[in-house]
This record gives structure tokens, C-alpha cells and sequence, in this order.
């Protein structure tokens, strides 16, 4: 077996799968935000392995600002969650169901 | 024979897999402090996968960025809000099985596109190398308006996180 472009994709594919079912199925905010977290780093790895094996590093330089704006994301998603239950006592999505605070 | 990369990389996007696993649905534990730490794991597996791609640089900054600053952010967070209860609950059982179904659903669907799309693939030939050197030249000279805009996002993301951690939101 030669570690080829399929197996990274296939790789890829299946942690995107784990991470929607972490954000579809758990009902914990924070653990659905790590679910978001598993499927940007999906991508990424996508995104490497078309870099290394189309001899491109654009690609490559795609992921470094992925990863800089998911950290951004990362911030004020954090602070809106934060705020979030401030107001409302609960990180439990089925609690915030309504649209006003 | 395979060759020792190959193991890595099998060894590594299973460790991958099985800890994203245990990161979004662990039978034992449903406590988010596990799901973060198994979250790490996942990310320093990932950066292993990069090491084998050799993109080199981008797994420096994966651990960095995200095991060291977005999962210390993440714990902050957990342990700040005080998230005992939550593992209490039960499961929804409407929720468990639309996200099986859609998780199958987009299974299949990947699966498919990759079977037809399977002789287009595997080049062995000369690969590029994800050092810093050539990594730089590039983003500084052809990304370099995207690697400024980068930083005003940044700031703005900066401001915004100061104004909504503010104790009125008035």
C-alpha cells in the first residue's frame, strides 16, 4: 500500500462526518462548537493533501489562514456563549430555543 | 512491503478517527472537559498527518494555535460556566438519529464521488515541501492584501470579544 491522495481524502471525509454528528446529535453548546472545530480541521487536511500531492503550496497557505480565522471564531464565539449564559443560566441548546433574550 | 510512512500514516488517521470519536460521541463519558481533551488529541494526531504530507510549518502552527491557544480558550470557558449538570440529561432521541442518518447520508455521498473519481489520483513523482521558506515567499508575495486583511479581522475579532465580555450589554 502507498499512502496516496484517497486515503487523506477518505480520512478527511470521515472526521467531516464525526464532526456534524457532534453538531447535529449533542445538545451541549460547547461540545457542538468542537463538532465545528473537528470539520474545519477536515477540511484543512483536505486542503493539505491537494497541496502535496498537486505539487502546489497554495494550499497550503489556505490552511494558515483557516486556521487564523478559526481562532478568530473561536474568540467570539466563546464570548457570545459566555454572554449567552450570563443572561440565560444555560449552555443547553433545547434552553435556547427562543430568538429574544 | 509497506514502508514505515505508511504505517505512520495509518496509525495516525486511525488514532485521528478514533479520537474524534471519543471527542463527539465517548458511550462512557458525556462530561465536555473529556470531549475537549480528546479534542487535543485529535488536533496532535492531525499535526502528525501534516508531518507526513511534509507540511512541516502547518503542523508547528496547529499545535500551537489550536492545542495551545483555542483549547486553553475552550477550558477557560467549560470551567467558567460551570457545566456539571449537563451530563444529567438524557439523549434526544430525535436528534441521535437525524444525525446518524445525515452523518450516512454525506458518508455515502463521499464515498461515492472519491469510487468515481478513483483513477485521477496518486502522483508519486516531485512533491513539494511545506517549509517555511517557500511557504513565506509565497504568502508574501502573492497573499500578502489577504495576510493584511487577516489582521484587520483579527483586530476586529480583538474588539468585538472586549465588548461582548463587558458586564452589561447595554
Amino acid at each position: 500500500m502507498q499512502a496516496g491522495l484517497n486515503h487523506y481524502l477518505i480520512v478527511g471525509g470521515l472526521l467531516f462526518c464525526l464532526g456534524l454528528f457532534g453538531v447535529i446529535a449533542r445538545r451541549n453548546l460547547l461540545v457542538v462548537y468542537m463538532g465545528l472545530e473537528l470539520m474545519l480541521n477536515a477540511a484543512n487536511l483536505v486542503l493539505v493533501a491537494f497541496s502535496r500531492f498537486n505539487n502546489n503550496l497554495n494550499g497550503q497557505v489556505m490552511v494558515f489562514f483557516v486556521i487564523t480565522v478559526a481562532a478568530a471564531e473561536v474568540a467570539v464565539g466563546l464570548a457570545l456563549i459566555v454572554a449567552l449564559y450570563r443572561k440565560r443560566r444555560t449552555a443547553h441548546v433545547e434552553d435556547l430555543a427562543s430568538l429574544k433574550l | 512491503m509497506p514502508a514505515f510512512t505508511d504505517l505512520l500514516f495509518l496509525a495516525f488517521a486511525g488514532l485521528t478517527l478514533l479520537f474524534g470519536f471519543l471527542c463527539v460521541a465517548n458511550p462512557l463519558s458525556r462530561n465536555p472537559v473529556t470531549s475537549a481533551m480528546f479534542l487535543v488529541l485529535t488536533i496532535v494526531s492531525l499535526a502528525g498527518l501534516y508531518v507526513l504530507l511534509h507540511a512541516f510549518f502547518l503542523a508547528a502552527v496547529q499545535i500551537l494555535v489550536y492545542a495551545g491557544a483555542v483549547m486553553v480558550l475552550f477550558l477557560f470557558v467549560i470551567m467558567l460556566l460551570d457545566l456539571g449538570e449537563e451530563d444529567r440529561r438524557k439523549l434526544n432521541r430525535v436528534a441521535l438519529i437525524s444525525g446518524t442518518a445525515a452523518v450516512l447520508g454525506l458518508a455515502g455521498v463521499l464515498v461515492r464521488a472519491l469510487w468515481s473519481a478513483k483513477g485521477a489520483a496518486a502522483t508519486g513523482a516531485t512533491l513539494v515541501e511545506g517549509n517555511t521558506a517557500p511557504l513565506g515567499r509565497i504568502l508574501f508575495q502573492s497573499y500578502v492584501l489577504p495576510f493584511e486583511i487577516l489582521s484587520i479581522l483579527l483586530l476586529v475579532a480583538l474588539v468585538g470579544v472586549i465588548l461582548l465580555s463587558k458586564k452589561e450589554l447595554k
